[in-house]
């Protein structure tokens, strides 16, 4: 899922403070899951902001409302329900949510809430590790499941570096060295050999580089 | 001008039973400041984050959360958690430049003893001492 984290709040009242009444758009999708922007952290949000306002001596109205999800047509449809109700809308979706609005919105301010961090999963309660860099070519057959793209700090292809020591990265101890992990994890699995074969240069067009992605899948479209 | 702060304070069923068992003018010949509002909630960790950020939106200067010995909970982990969301309000209130301490937790042992009068005490003197809570400027 996308884990995010909310904005500094200084950075947030800063950006409604000219509104005068604001709709704080939760999402039920990634950002309910890793505690950033689902219905809690809506009211939660809501209610900071107004404490921020108010200790600039100033008054602001919040709409509260959760989406099923930010980044469907469909969904985005749902904020018709408090048309008229405010100037701007402090989304707490993902940039996917943002971006959504503003494409489908044209004329509403919308502004994000949250910081969107990386492609990750929970690895302990209130832990959330980055997993996947949706590099657009996954090679995750040849390392065992275990991703040197997200994981490699230097998304090194061929490792490791000289800076792994005792199965941690040279950045940070707390780090793990992802290329430890594949090796260790490919002899458990009877797959030793597979850290002879030399990975090519890599083509990196799939992962951005190239401008913003798209799939288009022909048996969907109508 | 004198200042007299606006306290909310949470505390559990259990930590809680002296307010009940004695009243206000028991609580008053124990010590307790007149200017603390006692809220009753079963457990501190039923207490949201909201909640308390309710009780600043609603004029108070300080509030605080009494709960069990953080390895006495009788719900186990409750006042562990409203540890945690005390910890994270206090962040908050940094955030938008107001005094963290103007909530605070405490872990008190269930039943009648000084510890929870005196908890109410510090309370009264850090706000007091701080003065009226920013957030309560006249808003245009």
């Amino acid at each position: 899922m996308i884990i995010a984290d909310r904005k500094p709040l200084d950075e947030i009242v800063g950006m409604v403070s000219d509104a005068k009444k604001i709709l704080v758009l939760g999402c039920r999708g990634c950002v309910t899951v890793c505690s950033a922007g689902g219905e809690r952290e809506v009211e939660i949000l809501a209610s900071l902001i107004r404490l921020g306002m108010l200790k600039q001596g100033k008054k602001i109205e919040t709409v509260e409302g959760t989406l099923v999800r930010q980044c469907d047509k469909e969904y985005i449809d749902g904020i018709d329900e408090w048309e008229g109700q405010y100037d701007a809308i402090v989304s707490m979706a993902c940039g996917v949510g943002v971006n959504f609005i503003a494409n489908l919105r044209p004329t509403t301010k919308v502004y994000p809430a949250v910081n969107t961090s990386f492609f990750g999963g929970s690895t302990d309660q209130g832990v959330w590790m980055e997993q996947c860099a949706g590099c657009g070519n996954c090679v995750l057959h040849l390392t065992g499941g275990l991703c040197p793209v997200a994981r490699c700090a230097k998304s090194l292809m061929n490792g490791p570096c000289g800076g792994s020591v005792n199965g941690r990265c040279e950045i940070h101890p707390d780090v793990e060295c992802i290329w430890q992990s594949i090796h260790d994890r490919l002899g458990r699995i009877g797959n030793a050999e597979a850290m002879n074969v030399i990975a090519p240069i890599r083509d990196w067009s799939t992962a951005g580089h190239g401008g913003p992605r798209k799939t288009l899948r022909d048996d969907l479209t109508i | 001008m004198t200042f007299t702060p606006d306290i909310q304070a949470f505390c559990c069923h259990y930590t809680s039973q002296q307010t009940i068992a004695e009243g206000k003018k028991g609580l008053k010949d124990d010590g307790l400041p007149a200017n603390i509002t006692f809220h009753r909630v079963v457990c501190t960790g039923k207490l949201q984050v909201s909640t308390l950020l309710k009780a600043f939106e609603e004029g108070a200067d300080g509030v605080y959360v009494v709960g069990c010995p953080e390895d006495k909970c009788h719900n186990v982990k409750g006042s562990q958690r409203a540890a945690k969301r005390v910890v994270a309000i206090k962040k908050a209130l940094a955030e938008l430049a107001v005094e963290p301490e103007r909530i605070e937790m405490f872990h008190l042992e269930r039943g009648f003893h000084p510890e929870f009068v005196e908890a109410a005490q510090l309370m009264n003197k850090r706000i007091t001492d701080l003065g009226p809570c920013p957030f309560k400027g006249e808003a245009k």
